[in-house]
């Protein structure tokens, strides 16, 4: 091997290329009178070394990330079918309008009246969720979607608490993303599960069973973890609202029904959108997110501060747009400033762009590809290795279990993940739900081809044909990445979290 | 069929067939017929991609960026610039596009992006772990206040009034939760000045500089925290840990603070990132993401995200907090901006924005009816008290296209006349010049329309 080909292969850190003065920084000329830096900053509060940063020059440093970024699969290459995550193409208008300088380049203390255009798109787009969820009331402020959840619970403890209601208890299906339980004991309360029934909707008896006047809330995904719709949804409402608890609804999957149904309708009084997932905010390799929140009017006076409020114009004028501060039963703020308003611009182009009939098509054909590919790994006998965890029609994805396969093919979930790498496929999300043996779940999206379910679906059967030949090509999988299998447990035993300089 | 989806009726027809149902209709059998939507939602309908180009386009116009007007406006996010190659490199779709990297063998580049990232917020915090970025400052100093809670199982956080004040509201948002209480601590000449501290006090929680602008000595607040028993958590400035002693050398526990201004746009708030940095002991209780190094089955070196057992998606309801995101692409233009600045660069950045902002200072303070509002040492950001209403002096720079600082009255009522003023690198003496001569014209008016109106309006304008 070349040693430039091993010098892609194994690239140094940035830390590693640097050489005594080498850089890419010139600073803007100093045009003030020089003070002495003793008079400025006494000698006690400064550092005695600087920062021992890279000393690269810009061209290494185009060289050194451009190479990184080669090592990273990413959405526009292939395929990227991870359940739970709604990984849709991301549209190059929302970075474009993103960028502009009236948005990329305004201060968040910019004062109200001189940052209008600001103020309107957030009341627009705020108007626009609170019509996709049939919650009229929206805070823009959380970060993420489990942000969201922190702010949904907070404002569940706000309500009971205002009605003098002490309440200790939040249930969550045992299907729920980790964040839910993770966030009910963020915000003070206890977790307490509700079980699943035989077709994978919540059992009901469970459910009757646990809602007492010690709860203050169920937090559900609808479509659900499994990727299916809770037929019962009307009197899980019954049930909760019944106790007087509030009844949450994590919107992870709300790509599935935009359009369609709304939460609103369903009994929710509060749900929490995931902009990067249903609204195309690019994921960024991990963030940005933003996680917005939709109330009922019983929640409404508690949302977080700021909102943002529209004044009707005067003698034909605009109206004005503002932020309110002055909300006394809100729970406060989650965050600094407005929330995540670059990623509002991207959200609010995308409904704009789509329209009514456009998101209502978006959660169609989400739901048309993940049933057809559920139907086309049928046809082609995946299924005897791979059965879906509940056989029924599914929402915008689907759970498989690799069970069997484990069983009769020995290989594990892990195993067909890392294989499908080879394949130059992104594997779903695995091992979740965690009540589904070897667990697979797999969502489409809708910006996915039928040739591309197609051609999905033929490697999942040719990597369950090779490993009834041989397992052990799966299990040595993958061979063609930057990277073949990591040591996981040495990097938790060992923790290595930073170079050593 | 719309412009980000490709089923034709063809395809739809031989899918539906594969199915084995009717129609797109039959598939939402599930969904009771009484909950679905009978009209369709109550939205306009889609538009060309040019025609929402025009709209986002006329709506960016209605808002006075800093590049229409002379900003000195600061307070927790800073107009710094923007190297162009962080725009060609994060826009890069293998950066721009993948999700949190659950598949390291195919997610290198961003691992190891942040990895890099940790060893640069290490150094510049001196504190030996730091994660891969957390969403902001104010809620990173509030998931700090967590760590300290269950760290020390200690009731109240004694928090300085210097801390940004979206933080402190934000701690208070979250510690109602925790049936923990949040006690402010007095600023005196601009500087913190703690209580006595109680055996129940979890965490001093100070900012560095703080938001009047002045430098704390960090060593004697974290000493102070630390013979009560209590952690220390700083909320700093990244661009001033350029030239002031690190956290970690000061002794604070946690260093966490606002990442916008490593290379990320303003973007009105966000998204940006917040740092996240802590000492040994609280490795394992530290939230969100953290990449390690590894090596792979043929030996090779390799990243991954590491310390799993923290989260949530393994730990549910006893993980060390719910958030279970980075910033990551936000956390790249941060690395990739100190790797811009360089070692030398960055100290020079450091000593430009101080020699300015000492200018800038001393400018102002020579105008008549302008007197610093303290006098202690300063980085970027310096706050003055006007000897007139400051609204109505903003109003007057304003018409001027200036843009003279943050007023500070909503926060600080006893300084219902402090004005907050930013230096930025983008910002130069001649800039500096005109704030000065617009500031002194605009307070000298209004000084005088006060003399010529002593029936007490001024008070009115205090907002």
């Amino acid at each position: 091997m070349t040693a430039v080909a091993s010098s892609i292969e194994e690239p140094l850190t940035i830390f590693e290329r640097s050489r005594p003065g080498r850089r890419a920084f010139s600073p803007p000329p100093l045009d003030v009178p020089r003070r002495s830096l003793d008079e400025l900053l006494p000698g006690h509060l400064r550092r005695a070394q600087p920062p021992r940063l890279p000393e690269v020059s810009e061209p290494e440093i185009v060289r050194h990330y451009t190479r990184l970024s080669k090592r990273n699969f990413d959405l526009d290459s292939g395929f990227y079918p991870l359940g739970s995550c709604t990984m849709k193409h991301n549209p190059r208008l929302h970075e474009r309008v993103a960028a502009l300088p009236g948005h990329a380049r305004l201060h968040p203390l910019q004062r109200p009246e001189r940052a209008q255009g600001a103020l309107e798109l957030m009341w627009r787009l705020q108007s626009a969720l609170g019509e996709i969820s049939g919650l009229p009331h929206v805070s823009l402020q959380p970060s993420a979607g489990s942000h969201g959840e922190l702010a949904g619970v907070l404002l569940t403890r706000a309500y009971h608490e205002d009605r003098g209601e002490r309440r200790t208890k939040v249930l969550t299906p045992d299907t729920a993303h980790g964040t839910n339980p993770a966030t009910v004991t963020m915000a003070g309360y206890e977790v307490v599960k509700v079980g699943t029934d035989p077709d994978g909707n919540v059992d009901l008896d469970d459910l009757r069973a646990k809602a007492s006047e010690d709860v203050a809330c169920l937090m559900l995904t609808n479509p659900s973890t499994l990727g299916l719709f809770e037929p019962a949804v009307a009197e899980i409402a019954e049930i909760v609202h019944g106790v007087g608890a509030t009844l949450y609804y994590d919107g992870a999957n709300l790509n599935a029904i935009m359009g369609i149904c709304r939460p609103g309708d369903m009994g929710f009084d509060i749900v929490h959108f995931n902009l990067h997932k249903t609204f195309t905010q690019p994921h960024g390799g991990g963030g940005p997110g933003a996680g917005p929140i939709a109330v009922s009017n019983r929640i409404e006076p508690f949302l977080p501060r700021p909102q943002v409020v529209r004044s009707d114009g005067h003698n034909g004028d605009r109206p004005g747009y503002g932020l309110d501060f002055d909300r006394p039963k809100s729970i406060g703020r989650l965050r600094g400033f407005q929330g995540n308003y670059g990623v509002f611009v991207r959200t609010y182009a995308y409904i704009r762009s789509l329209g009514a009939e456009g998101l209502r098509d978006v959660s169609e054909t989400a739901v048309l590809n993940a049933n057809y590919l559920l139907a086309r790994l049928r046809s082609l006998g995946v299924l005897e290795q791979l059965p879906v965890a509940y056989d029924r029609l599914c929402m915008h994805e689907f759970t498989l279990s690799g069970a069997p396969m484990r069983r009769d093919l020995r290989i594990r979930t892990l195993d067909l993940a890392k294989r499908l790498l080879d394949f130059g496929v992104h594997p779903p999300t695995v091992y979740f739900p965690l009540l589904v043996d070897e667990a697979l779940l797999i969502e489409p999206t809708e910006t996915e081809t039928r040739e591309t379910l197609d051609a999905f679906a033929e490697i999942v059967a040719e990597i369950l044909r090779e490993a009834a030949g041989d397992p052990e090509i799966a299990r040595g999988a993958p061979y063609t990445t930057p990277v073949r299998r990591l040591d996981e447990a040495r990097a938790a035993r060992r923790p290595v979290l930073k170079q050593e300089l | 069929m719309t412009e980000y989806t490709s089923v034709t009726d063809a395809d739809r027809r031989e899918m539906l067939d594969a199915i084995g149902v009717a129609c797109v209709e039959d598939l939402f059998a599930d969904v009771p017929q009484a909950l679905r939507l009978a009209h369709g939602l109550e939205l306009d309908r889609g538009r060309s991609e040019q025609e929402v180009y025009a709209e986002l386009r006329e709506l960016a116009a209605r808002n006075v960026s800093t590049e229409d007007e002379l900003s000195f406006v600061g307070a927790g996010m800073y107009d710094n610039y923007v190297p162009a190659l962080i725009d060609a490199l994060i826009s890069r779709a293998e950066f721009l596009t993948p999700y949190t990297p659950y598949q390291p063998e195919v997610s290198q580049g961003g691992l190891q992006a942040m990895f890099e990232y940790q060893t640069a917020i290490c150094e510049l915090t001196g504190l030996p772990v730091s994660n891969a970025s957390v969403y902001e400052a104010p809620s990173a100093v509030a998931a700090a206040g967590y760590i300290a809670k269950h760290f020390t199982e200690r009731r109240r956080f004694v928090v300085s009034r210097g801390v940004h004040p979206h933080a402190i509201e934000t701690l208070r948002t979250l510690a109602h939760g925790w049936e923990m209480d949040v006690c402010e601590a007095d600023l005196s000449d601009g500087l913190t000045s703690l209580p006595a501290l109680d055996d129940d006090v979890a965490a001093v929680i100070v900012a560095q500089p703080n938001f009047l602008g002045a430098v704390e000595d960090l060593a004697e607040l974290a000493a102070a925290a630390h013979e009560a028993g209590a952690l220390c958590i700083a909320s700093c400035d990244p661009i001033a840990l350029s030239l002031l002693r690190s956290p970690g050398e000061c002794g604070v526990d946690i260093a966490v603070g606002e990442g916008q201004t490593l290379g990320n746009r303003l973007d009105f708030g966000g998204p940006s990132f917040g740092f996240f940095a802590v000492s040994e002991p609280l490795t394992r209780r530290v939230p969100g993401r953290i990449a390690g190094e590894t090596v792979d089955l043929d030996g090779r070196r390799g990243f991954v995200l590491t310390l799993q057992t923290r989260e949530q998606h393994i730990r549910r309801e006893r993980a060390t907090s719910n958030i279970c995101t980075a910033q990551a692409l936000n956390a790249l233009a941060g690395v990739i901006y100190l790797s811009w600045l360089g070692r030398q660069g960055f100290t020079e950045l450091g000593e430009l924005l101080v020699q300015r902002t000492a200018y800038a200072r001393e400018r102002l303070a020579a105008l008549p009816g302008v007197e610093l509002l303290h006098a202690q040492p300063v980085f970027r950001e310096f706050a003055v008290t006007l000897e007139a209403p400051v609204e109505r002096v903003i109003e007057r720079c304003l018409r001027q296209g200036v843009n003279p600082g943050y007023p500070l009255a909503a926060h600080y009522p006893e300084h219902p006349r402090g004005l907050l003023v930013a230096i930025t690198e983008l910002r130069d003496a001649a800039d500096i010049d005109r704030l000065a001569a617009v500031l002194g014209e605009a307070v000298a008016a209004e000084a005088e329309a006060g003399a010529s109106d002593r029936s007490g309006s001024l008070e009115q304008v205090r907002s």
